[in-house]
């Protein structure tokens, strides 16, 4: 236990000690903001779909919280690199251990994160429609964080370079970002899009939060959190076994 | 202690480890020397649970570290060839986690992370983030948290490799003393043969693969007529220089993650 926690806590001091960072990777969210919420806002309004801002924003919330998760999982490849990853893997604790407290280091740093974002978006305007539910909100962050922390780690445990790096990043984190109706509604797709944004996880995330947030979602909540719960479990499962298949 | 019969260790078409056999009892302080690229560092990651052997058996204190590697992991510490510590933590918080994941109690972590620091003349920058330190510094952190869980089996990959004379010299007398008053059964590889000539009992010369003789040094400068242990490896292993294999991926890895870091 006192593996896992020793971890978990590096993950977290590793986070503090990146301010400059930190607010770094508030820039892109804060852009994605402002910049559609609103120069996208007027066209949105006449379509009657209400303000652009209040439907955004539980997508830019959602969008760093997988950035973030992600890439912490992906941060394997630096541990690779500068070497601490042989420090962890000789020692003689079991690897499900090992990769139980990065994972959730990094799903805990990317809920953090998540909030930062959150923050932002009230300073810039934004406005939940009931602050009651802001709870399901928080969990729907930490579903998503542990869904991506875990593919992340399942990715950092195989890739072996930066090239593969960019590789996951534009085939693959971006894509699932762009086809999770985070910057449009689900409702009166074409079908082939429909069936893919069903097929992201985050496309479930970031309905919970919206129906967390602003009270109106694509699903209903029992459906999300099912389903972001079984994928956790897939990811977290997959994660292990990836990392338990590193070599040297 | 280490005991290793007619290990081989093949990747794809090449052989690094060709039917290596040694003993190393108890207490010893072990060399085992040989160019770039001959197998040492192959011959480490066996021995440490790294890597598995394609064939060959190996016992560490009684033990086969491909069934029980977490009881083999207990018995030994390492300090790499490259380095293994986490830049963006303190000195102190380093030596911490490796004593959480060694299993070192917590009432006695403390008092040893603050002996072993001061061994090694760390503990005034105990709260500095490793990546402020020098290479000297993180080289002698590295060892010291090495110890930490106080090995049966110590195992030094070129731990000396970019020290300067000072600290080699300390680092070698930690060692022997270590040696000397715990038992420690050290195993190290090394360049610098005046180093192995004075801190090892026995030394071992590998070369492509293969053991090429083993003994103390006296014997291997009378087996090969020489009167330097220097001059006894290069008559064993010849003298052109060797090259490793140039790893192209992992340059250009290195060089990102430099640009990355400082960007941050």
């Amino acid at each position: 236990m006192s593996v896992v926690y020793i971890l978990w806590l590096r993950e977290l001091k590793r986070y503090s000690r990146s301010r400059a960072m930190i607010v770094a990777s508030l820039g892109q969210p804060l852009l994605y903001l402002l910049v559609l919420g609103f120069g996208l806002g007027p066209v949105f309004q006449q379509a009657g779909r209400g303000s652009y801002l209040q439907f955004v924003a539980p997508g830019v919330v959602g969008m760093s919280v997988l950035f973030s998760s992600i890439f912490s999982g992906i941060g394997l490849l630096w541990d690779r690199q500068f070497g601490f990853l042989k420090e962890t893997l000789v020692a003689p604790v079991p690897r499900l251990q090992i990769m139980t407290g990065r994972t959730l280091g990094g799903a805990t740093t990317a809920m953090i994160q998540g909030l930062l974002v959150l923050t932002v978006c009230l300073i810039a305007g934004f406005r939940p429609s009931h602050p009651g539910l802001l709870p399901l909100a928080v969990l729907f962050m930490a579903l998503v964080s542990i869904v991506f922390a875990a593919l992340g780690t399942a990715i950092g445990s195989t890739l072996q370079n930066m090239q593969g790096f960019q590789l996951i990043m534009n085939f693959l984190v971006m894509p699932i970002f762009f086809l999770s109706g985070a910057l449009f509604p689900l409702t009166n797709l074409p079908t082939a899009l429909a069936v893919i944004t069903r097929l992201d996880p985050l496309t479930y995330g970031i309905d919970g939060l919206r129906g967390a947030l602003i009270g109106s979602s694509h699903f209903a909540v029992a459906t999300n959190l099912s389903v972001l719960g079984v994928v956790a479990a897939l990811f977290l499962g997959l994660g292990a076994y990836s990392f338990s298949k590193i070599q040297i | 202690m280490i005991h290793v019969e007619n290990l081989v260790k093949t990747f794809g078409e090449v052989k690094a480890v060709d039917g290596v056999s040694f003993d190393v009892p108890a207490g010893e302080i072990f060399a085992f020397l040989g160019p770039n690229g001959a197998g040492k560092t192959t011959t480490i990651q066996m021995l440490t649970t790294l890597l598995a052997p394609t064939s060959g058996t190996i016992t560490i204190d009684g033990l086969d570290p491909r069934r029980t590697p977490h009881d083999v992991r207990r018995r030994f510490g390492i300090v790499f060839q490259d380095p293994s510590l986490d830049g963006e933590l303190t000195a102190y918080e380093n030596m911490e986690l490796h004593g959480v994941l060694y299993h070192v109690p917590r009432r006695v972590r403390g008092e040893r992370i603050e002996r072993l620091m001061k061994v090694f003349e760390l503990w005034e920058r105990r709260d500095t983030v490793v990546k402020q330190f020098s290479g000297g510094m993180k080289r002698r952190l590295e060892i010291a948290r090495g110890l930490l869980h106080t090995p049966k089996i110590l195992f030094l990959d070129e731990p000396t490799l970019g020290l300067d004379p000072q600290s080699r010299n300390q680092l070698w007398t930690h060692v022997k003393h270590l040696n000397e008053t715990e038992q420690v059964t050290v195993f190290l590889t090394t360049h610098y043969m005046d180093e192995a000539d004075r801190v090892a009992q026995r030394i071992a010369i590998i070369d492509h693969g293969h053991i090429v003789a083993q003994g103390t040094s006296q014997e291997l400068k009378v087996q090969t007529g020489t009167d330097s242990l220097e001059a006894a490896f290069l008559k064993l292993t010849g003298s052109t220089i060797r090259d490793e294999s140039a790893d192209v991926s992992g340059d250009q890895m290195r060089q990102m993650a430099k640009m990355w870091s400082n960007r941050r």
